[in-house]
């Protein structure tokens, strides 16, 4: 139970620290906008038109990528500064609940920007046939993103360069992801059947369960020394 | 290094060399030319070996990662170092050797055909890899973090792979276009060819990791000799 | 109680073509304030950070209240306070969540009367509710030794404590060191500050390229300038 006391106080730490910085989660939000407005006149994005049924899926996701970059690298930084990662470390907390724990508050935060992102979306262009069913997948995506994510922005951090470093490593690793979810995505626009998601649903869950499993298993060799 | 082991690394050598020749004998003439394709076809027995070895690289980068994790022992670090440099190098090499192929067949460089598209990210990967072997602080940092990535590089390379067929599933007719491409029938000759030069390729890697291996001991045993002289 | 709360053996600790430390052998027992001195570079930091679970060593053992390292960090850290460079301070929280959120991974019963206790102790309850990013630099430094006696810590490693604190809070935090003395437990601190390191320490380290160059008790020196010609004489 010590476990999840633990990971439940690394979240409320988190939310509280963030609530307290609503000037950089408004940044998140009105850079993941500007993608919005920077794709409406890189692809010429009606209101309503065909072209948003087609190209929507993919600029929500890459508002989404771009978002919650900027908060996987925030989310590690925090713990950097002033060297609290290490006062933590110092703890005999398990290094498997600071894991959880970062996750989780990284995977709520990113949701919150993202629901944000979505209304201003729908705002903006208007899509015609977009179903609530995108919810589920926008989640499993986060999650996935925030399990992989949390382990590679430690390990960037390590690293001389760390901004640069966070991309570099997380975009190649998680294109399986972003694949999944822009084709499930897309076809929640189009409102197909879900058989025809199965095999992109099936990737997404798997790449979740795998990549928890796996970070979790090594984040305490990415932090300990 | 002992001379046991020496001999042995040349005895290596001379196998992976005659392999070598042999393979290209078979490539180019013992094989027969594809019926559709034509002569061009016999690059395909470069670029499927050169896939193999660098599939090869990936996987020994992670295991060699999951060892150095366990023991902390810097002869992994510099197995999984080697590894993903020779491995990128054949990545590279299969992915040219594929656009040179494909430039006839499909009349294109490049398309975002399934198998390429996941090789492509393969190299990403190694590239990613060797990016942060540049950039972290120190050895012990180097080797812990770059063991990690490599680990996680290959649980994704599956998932990869997957994810390209999921997706190009729903673009048939990209699909047809490559089915077209792939399948032409083997005749015996032609996977025979197949086997000794994978078997060639995956030879070299491994002449080429001991090399590789083998320099990175003398650079620690130089980094050693320096240390103490400086504390004398 | 007469055992040894530090025991370090011949550590060695690597640094690509140099060595931070070497042979580095030493013992405190409880009761006992040690301080560290040495030149920049000598491997203070290094060696506090290597007591303190922070960072592994390339050779040697080591061990804390008889818990060996690095193999058993886990059960030891709850025996152990640090202080570094940093603050390790959350710069959003206030003082008292940052205290109250490590006391929770200390796993401690009766977090408030934890934290009160602690923030007693350095003489910070009064700014509790302050945000840690908005407290100067001198009073961050205090809910740091806060930190550090949350969990009552039979070993205190400090790496240069006195950094940014005013006359009244160093006396403090050599109070602290002495109720800790009386307490049973061992105080192992680095300092360029002579003069103050030295009236309070039992026993003075001099760390000179990695090495222990001398392992001086208290009897050794009488006055400042006696210590300050070892000192000078070690440098050379």
């Amino acid at each position: 139970m010590t476990f999840f006391s633990h990971i439940i106080a690394i979240i409320r730490k988190d939310l509280l620290a963030e609530l307290r910085t609503i000037e950089i989660s408004s940044a998140v939000i009105f850079f993941a906008l500007i993608v919005l407005v920077i794709f409406n006149f890189a692809f010429e994005l009606q209101v309503g038109s065909q072209e948003i049924q087609t190209l929507g899926p993919g600029v929500l996701w890459v508002a989404f990528a771009f978002s919650s970059m900027i908060g996987l690298g925030r989310s590690i930084s925090a713990e950097k500064d002033k060297g609290s990662l290490e006062g933590l470390l110092l703890t005999p907390v398990d290094r498997g609940a600071i894991y959880l724990g970062k996750v989780a508050s990284n995977f709520i935060f990113t949701s919150i920007m993202e629901a944000i992102t979505l209304v201003a979306f729908v705002i903006l262009f208007n899509p015609t046939s977009l179903s609530l069913a995108v919810i589920p997948y926008i989640i499993l995506g986060t999650l996935g993103l925030s399990a992989i994510g949390v382990l590679l922005a430690a390990v960037a951090a390590g690293t001389l360069i760390r901004e640069v470093m966070l991309p570099v490593l997380l975009f190649p690793v998680s294109i399986p992801l972003f694949s999944a979810g822009v084709n499930l995505t897309r076809n929640a626009f189009e409102s197909r059947p879900f058989s025809d998601d199965a095999g992109s649903f099936g990737l997404l869950v798997a790449f979740d369960v795998i990549f928890l499993v796996v970070a979790f298993l090594l984040f305490e060799y990415v932090v300990e020394e | 290094m002992s001379n046991k082991s020496n001999r042995l690394t040349d005895l290596l050598g001379l196998a992976t060399s005659t392999l070598i020749v042999i393979g290209l004998y078979m490539s180019f003439l013992y094989a027969p030319t594809e019926v559709n394709m034509g002569l061009v076809y016999r690059i395909f027995f470069f670029h499927l070996a050169a896939v193999a070895a660098g599939f090869l690289g990936i996987v020994v980068v992670a295991i060699a990662g999951i060892a150095y994790l366990r023991t902390s022992a810097r002869a992994w670090d510099r197995i999984a170092e080697a590894s993903a440099e020779i491995g990128v190098t054949f990545c590279f090499a299969a992915l040219v050797a594929g656009s040179i192929w494909a430039r006839p067949i499909w009349g294109v460089w490049w398309t975002w055909d399934p198998r390429l598209t996941s090789f492509l990210i393969l190299l990403f990967i190694y590239i990613a890899y060797l990016l942060l072997r540049a950039s972290a602080r120190d050895d012990a940092r180097v080797a812990r973090f770059s063991a990690v990535f490599g680990i996680i590089g290959a649980v994704d390379v599956p998932l990869v792979i997957a994810s390209a067929r999921v997706w190009r599933g729903i673009s048939p007719v990209l699909f047809q276009e490559n089915a077209q491409g792939f399948t032409f029938g083997l005749t015996p000759e032609m996977v025979q060819t197949l086997a000794v030069s994978i078997s060639a390729f995956v030879l070299l890697y491994f002449y080429l990791l001991i090399q590789r291996v083998r320099l990175e001991e003398i650079r620690d045993e130089i980094v050693a000799i320096r240390r103490q002289i400086a504390t004398r | 109680m007469n055992e040894t709360l530090i025991a370090v053996e011949n550590l060695d600790k690597i640094f690509g073509a140099r060595y931070a430390l070497r042979g580095v052998s030493l013992r405190v027992h409880p009761g006992e304030i040690v301080a560290l001195v040495g030149p920049n570079g000598a491997g203070k930091t290094t060696l506090l950070r290597i007591l303190a679970t922070l960072s592994r060593p390339s050779a040697g053992a080591l061990s804390i209240g008889r818990i060996p390292l690095p193999q058993h960090a886990a059960s030891a850290r709850a025996a152990i306070g640090f202080v570094g460079h940093q603050t390790f301070l959350y710069d959003n929280l206030t003082a008292r969540e940052n205290l109250e959120f490590f006391a929770t991974m200390y796993h401690l019963p009766d977090v408030a009367a934890r934290v009160r206790d602690a923030a007693q102790r350095v003489g910070i309850e009064n700014r509790l509710n302050d945000l840690a990013r908005t407290l100067s630099r001198g009073l961050q430094q205090r809910v740091t030794l806060a930190r550090m006696l949350l969990h009552s810590p039979a070993v205190l490693l400090l790496d240069e404590p006195y950094t940014g604190l005013d006359q009244p809070s160093a006396n403090r935090l050599d109070e602290i060191f002495r109720v800790a003395q009386r307490e049973g437990r061992a105080v192992l601190f680095s300092t360029h500050d002579l003069e103050r390191g030295l009236a309070v320490c039992d026993r003075a380290l001099i760390l000179q390229n990695g090495r222990i160059a001398h392992d001086l008790p208290r009897g050794d020196w009488k006055t400042l300038a006696g210590f300050m010609e070892i000192y000078a004489r070690v440098l050379n």
